[in-house]
């Protein structure tokens, strides 16, 4: 049996958050009333022109220099041309041969392009299938036309479907850093389409592909990609051939049926929108979407792990903007390693996806809470316990050691309490003398139950030894 | 006849702002004759005088071609599919004469969304020439054209594509003005061919087209294709030619024109002599394959812009249909005439995947041919001077069942529209008692230098067209 490599480019359609449309003044719609952000543009209306949203451009390009693409010089709108009722004009302004952004790379994956284009309305089709065939009848809402739209268009570099879903979080979080979009999958603000072929491992050519649409989260994409793959292996394997087709995945199934074939795709007649006049970035807006740019999470990462943060508490802090911001918060003062290691660790099991800043937590706080573990002055299931507070409650970590009585057992206090643990477990006293130090182990529960976990472990193998002469 | 309507729009705006002409009056005087049309020029007569407004061109009124949207009033591109519609905003172009205070008198029958050279496309029957009503006005703002010959109107604004101002001034005897493309905006033009649609006034006289087109320009920020003129536009005052250099084209003055036109032709050349202007030869070697490219050209982008009339949203609705494709197909069947469905086949077959360059490329690749030529002859003279058609006025009926006859009643003036560029339509004189138009065009935003010409030979020639009025 051959192995198989599958071969995956991903297509991923971004809304814009700008104040209003692609081509008219028409401000975007969050779940308004339908058919209230419309006007003669967005609703094609006979003689209506389209202009360009200067801010989506601004956009565009901060999303072509994230990406570190090619900005062309000039580009320029085509019309693509289909009957639906989703598309008042019957046609969708979109760009064609000469894209916005040209060819760039995100992480591990090359970008093939990316190019501004406009929303189409939303069909609600009633009838129980909800789709259009059967149904009874079908009702447009066009708040959603003309919403601007990045596409970006990687090249086949994704070889596995936890891949592509790694490397769709990674342009997420890229695009959120932006602000240029909110990025919400289930909401349809940011949108994945997945071309999947096979090809025997070692091969350099590519195989029949076939476009998945529909994977609204990142579990779905997996999913769909994971089964297409499947699907893909079996059919070879059984001496048939792919067939180059568009496939709808349903979620609630997982399975994925067929929207069309290559003899039913559409003939776009692609020509320039001689409506609008083409873009031509001027230097002043280059130099604005360039001093646009944050830090993003990619470089965030690198950053961190120059200060020897592993790899994935690195990727971690980046990708979560608001842990990277905290971390950043806390870095005077503290040592890089331990610090990630704790705010990736123990606070983000106590916050889950809450915002440390929107927490009590204060980054001080967390820098004060490691120098009391480094000077030994409370245990680490003791500052656990502190942290939770400060997460809860906020405040100094001293004080609620002091007022917990969480401070670390030990001297006097500590001896009696491992003498008396020591007489009450003969056996294992006599099992360490007989030459067995890893039975220090069965003293230590007694001993921190006694010290509520105050005590350190390693004090109480130490005070062992030496009352046994060891 | 009374000398009321004698008065051209300048003379009439005159008198009202100075008080000795009522504005009311004048109106109802215009409304009268148009309501009691029997040219089939109006698609739609005001009931009454609305409020004068203030502004330069206060109480006149003012014929508007049925492809300019206007708020409230049919707008219906002279087509069956948009019969009855009523848009909800105003063209532009006319909102800006009615800033300046033009009354709207009515709405001119024109070919069916501008496609004809002969009015006879119309959904609503065809227009009769005022000249010989059993002859065609020309096209495709022939309503405008008989409207203004026949003193149904003081004057009026139409749409040039590829000839539909400048052809049916000729054979009506009037004067027609297509601007430099760009100069006036296209918002609320139903859009025939982008590229090449253009707004601008049908006149008695030279005086008038350029103060209508003084209040017609501008950028638009609805229309990012519009950039106005650098110059305001000038009353025109010249009465000599002295300085100026006439080229004289021999592919658009030989052959394919009608020896009565030639006689006409001959006639102003002498005439521009006369008045002290210097002819010589200019040659432009793409002349004669500007037909060709246009209908490729024009119809492609038509068959995009005539998409959305697809029964969904406005106009007409097929009933009774089973199923979407049905509702588009009933729909465009039945509300579209037969030049139209020709020229939607065309454009669409030209854009065609497998085609497209071997069309719409190559055409455009003519388009940049004739412009160059342009560029060149007009480093050598200041205007280039044609018969605006090559023959008059012919009978209805008469080329109807051969279009590629009708098609080249535009090939003067074609090759100025592909080029983007100005040219105006004067009455030459006579020919068997017809008229017939001179064109006298110049180069980009030379809208000044033609009026001034156009003026003095106005003047030398003496045309009087009071014979259409009745």
């Amino acid at each position: 049996m051959a192995d198989w490599e599958p071969v995956i480019g991903l297509e991923i359609h971004v809304q814009l958050q700008t104040r209003t449309k692609m081509f008219c003044s028409c401000e975007l719609s969050f779940g308004e009333e339908p058919n209230t952000r419309t006007c003669p543009v967005c609703l094609g209306l006979p003689g209506a022109l389209p202009v360009a949203n200067a801010e989506a451009v601004h956009y565009a390009l901060m999303i072509g220099m994230a990406l570190d693409c090619e900005i062309a010089p000039r580009s320029i709108f085509h019309r693509k041309n289909y009957f639906y009722p989703d598309s008042p004009k019957a046609y969708q302004i979109s760009q064609y041969d000469i894209p916005i952004c040209g060819p760039g790379r995100l992480g591990d994956i090359r970008i093939h392009r990316a190019h501004l284009e406009e929303d189409a309305a939303k069909l609600v089709h009633a009838g129980a299938s909800g789709r259009i065939h059967s149904a009874e009848s079908s009702v447009v809402d066009f708040n959603r036309c003309g919403t601007p739209l990045v596409e970006i268009v990687t090249e086949p570099d994704v070889r596995s479907a936890q891949q592509a879903s790694e490397w769709l979080r990674l342009l997420r979080v890229t695009l959120r850093q932006l602000g240029v979009s909110d990025v919400n999958m289930e909401e349809g603000s940011l949108r994945c389409d997945a071309n999947v072929s096979i090809r025997p491992v070692g091969s350099d050519e590519l195989g029949t592909k076939t476009e998945l649409k529909n994977m609204n989260s990142f579990r779905y994409l997996e999913r769909g990609v994971d089964a297409e793959i499947a699907r893909q292996i079996a059919i070879v394997e059984d001496g048939g051939a792919v067939t180059q087709e568009t496939l709808h995945f349903d979620p609630r199934s997982g399975a994925l049926s067929s929207l069309r074939s290559k003899e039913e795709a559409h003939d776009y007649r692609y020509f320039p929108e001689p409506d609008l006049v083409p873009i031509a970035p001027t230097d002043e807006m280059l130099e604005r979407a360039r001093a646009a740019l944050p830090e993003l999470p990619a470089a965030r990462a690198e950053r961190f792990e120059a200060l020897g943060v592993p790899a994935a508490q690195a990727r971690q802090l980046a990708f979560r903007a608001e842990l990277g911001d905290f971390y950043e918060a806390a870095l005077e003062g503290a040592e890089p390693v331990a610090l990630a290691n704790w705010v990736t660790g123990e606070l983000v099991a106590q916050i889950g996806d809450r915002d440390p800043a929107q927490t009590n937590v204060e980054p001080a706080a967390l820098v004060q809470l490691l120098r009391l573990i480094e000077g030994g002055d409370i245990s680490a299931s003791a500052a656990k316990e502190v942290l939770g507070v400060l997460v809860e409650e906020g405040g100094d970590p001293a004080a609620v050691v002091q007022e917990r009585g969480l401070g670390k057992a030990g001297g006097d206090e500590l001896s009696a309490i491992v003498d008396q643990a020591m007489a009450d477990n003969p056996d294992v006293v006599e099992k360490i003398k007989g030459g067995n130090p890893k039975a220090i182990g069965a003293l230590i529960g007694p001993v921190m139950k006694a010290t509520k976990g105050t005590a350190d472990g390693g004090e109480v193998q130490r005070l062992v030894r030496e009352k046994l002469g060891l | 006849m009374s000398d009321l309507l004698d008065l051209t729009g300048a003379q009439a705006a005159e008198q009202i702002a100075a008080g000795g002409l009522s504005a009311s009056e004048l109106f109802d005087a215009y409304r009268d004759r148009a309501a009691a049309d029997e040219l089939n020029a109006f698609l739609w007569v005001a009931e009454g005088a609305p409020n004068v407004a203030d502004g330069p061109l206060a109480g006149v009124p003012l014929a508007v071609k049925d492809l300019f949207c206007t708020e409230g009033v049919p707008s219906q591109a002279a087509s069956r599919l948009l019969e009855g519609y009523r848009p909800p905003y105003t063209a532009t172009a006319v909102r800006n004469l009615a800033e300046a205070g033009i009354s709207l008198l009515g709405k001119t029958n024109m070919d069916e969304f501008a496609m004809g050279s002969s009015n006879e496309n119309s959904g609503f029957g065809p227009v009769r020439n005022p000249w010989d009503t059993a002859r065609v006005p020309g096209g495709s703002s022939g309503g405008s054209a008989a409207a203004v010959a026949a003193g149904l109107a003081p004057w009026a604004i139409g749409t040039d594509t590829g000839g539909s101002i400048r052809q049916p001034a000729s054979l009506c005897g009037i004067v027609g003005l297509k601007p430099t493309y760009g100069a006036v905006s296209r918002y609320g033009m139903i859009a025939f061919a982008s590229s090449l649609d253009q707004a601008g006034p049908l006149t008695r006289d030279v005086t008038d087209a350029a103060l209508l087109l003084r209040h017609m320009v501008g950028a638009d920020h609805c229309d990012s294709t519009s950039i106005g003129l650098p110059d305001p536009v000038e009353l025109p005052s010249a009465e000599s030619l002295e300085g100026l250099r006439f080229g004289v084209p021999p592919q658009l003055t030989g052959g394919g024109i009608d020896a009565g036109v030639r006689e006409v032709f001959d006639a102003v050349l002498k005439r521009i002599e006369g008045l002290g202007g210097t002819l010589a030869e200019v040659d432009l070697p793409h002349a004669e394959h500007a037909i060709a490219a246009y209908y490729v050209i024009a119809p492609a982008e038509a068959s995009a812009n005539l998409a959305r009339f697809d029964g969904v949203r406005y106009g007409r609705r097929a009933g009774d249909v089973a199923d979407l494709v049905s509702l588009y197909e009933q729909t465009r069947e039945q509300g579209f005439g037969d030049e139209v469905k020709r020229r939607i086949m065309i454009g669409t077959y030209a854009l065609s995947s497998g085609y497209y360059d071997a069309y719409y490329g190559s055409a455009q690749k003519v388009r940049t041919k004739i412009l160059d030529d342009f560029r060149a002859a007009y480093e050598q003279v200041d205007l280039i001077v044609t018969p605006a058609a090559p023959s008059v006025a012919f009978g209805i009926g008469e080329l109807t069942d051969d279009p590629l006859t009708m098609y080249q009643q535009d090939f003067c003036t074609v090759p100025f529209s592909l080029a983007g560029l100005p040219g105006i339509s004067i009455p030459g004189g006579l020919a068997g008692g017809l008229p017939v138009g001179i064109q006298l065009a110049g180069p980009a935003f030379s809208e000044n230098r033609i009026l001034d010409a156009a003026h003095a030979l106005e003047r030398a020639i003496g045309f009087d067209g009071s014979a259409a009025r009745g």
